[in-house]
């Protein structure tokens, strides 16, 4: 695989590499790419982030249940 | 919501609650019917799966019901939980289901194309806008609420069928046939649309994490 082009690497290959699922020979085509585009490693470094600030978001200050939910709860067990 | 049968499983003792500290022994008082187990369990996760409701749902009383719905279900069919996951995890799956069923049942939102906000290529392949990489400091920041709370609501922005997947798969960290699974899809249509909706939320948090000039 060779002269592969920003449009390819971004919509075709890029999910499968940075979850470390892309083939070798298709891995080093895209590093080949990466070492003389400077966009596209623009690209890949703010896509690994937005997974990063997404998991993030996940995370937020341990929360409680309600109180007035866990009743509602309790209420509706069936039996 | 209508009332039935408790799920008492004939061979199994019932616990006292009291002392299920760990996952096995909850799991035996939520099967033994045992209403303190039931509401140990309630304490115990709701807090967590009431969480990744928010995240389904965007709305708290649809959140809370979903919850609600799923310790429901969860303990009408506790019988017949195998026990080959945990029980938190379980609980978890339930709870997704829930959500989506409301998600299924909702009015569709008002939603910008995904493909407005993916990237353009020009004629030779090259980014039409190519991306400016963004601040370490902005993206440091992530450790900070008000940072993550502005992430979410750009994560909210997504058309649904994207948002859902980016849940699931990036934040909830479910694999891709699980996924695949709950939503009734393909694993390649995961793919895709994970990918995509990852490239729609680069779009959205670019105003966020671009180095200012």
């Amino acid at each position: 695989m060779t002269d592969l082009t920003c449009r390819a690497l971004i919509e075709e290959f890029l999910s499968d590499y940075v979850e470390g699922r892309l083939p070798a020979e298709a891995a080093a085509a895209l590093e080949a790419h990466l070492s003389v585009c400077g966009d596209c490693v623009a690209y890949l470094e703010n896509y690994r982030s937005t997974m990063k600030a997404a998991k993030s978001s996940g995370h937020s200050t341990p929360q409680n249940i309600p109180e007035r939910l866990v009743q509602a709860i309790l209420a509706a067990r069936p039996g | 919501m209508g009332q039935s049968s408790p799920a008492v499983c004939s061979p199994t003792q019932p616990r006292d609650a009291a002392s299920a500290s760990t996952g096995a022994d909850l799991l035996e008082a939520f099967r033994s019917g045992d209403a303190a187990g039931f509401e140990q369990a309630v304490r115990q996760f709701g807090g967590r799966l009431l969480a990744l409701a928010r995240q389904l749902l965007r709305n708290e009383e649809d959140a809370q019901d979903a919850v609600q719905d799923a310790f429901v279900t969860a303990f009408r069919s506790a019988c017949s939980f195998e026990g080959r996951s945990s029980l938190s995890t379980w609980l978890h799956q339930i709870v997704v289901n829930s959500a989506l069923m409301k998600l299924r049942t909702q009015r569709r939102r008002r939603e910008q194309p995904i493909e407005d906000l993916l990237p353009t290529f020009i004629d030779d392949g090259h980014q039409a806008r190519p991306a400016v990489r963004w601040s370490e400091s902005a993206v440091a920041a992530l450790e900070r609420e008000e940072m993550r709370q502005s992430v979410r609501e750009s994560i909210d922005r997504l058309p649904e069928s994207y948002r859902t997947i980016l849940v699931l798969r990036d934040i909830q960290e479910l694999d891709a046939q699980t996924v695949a699974d709950l939503l009734g899809i393909s694993t390649d249509l995961v793919k895709v649309r994970l990918h995509r909706a990852r490239q729609a939320l680069r779009t959205l948090l670019d105003p966020l994490f671009v180095v200012q000039a």
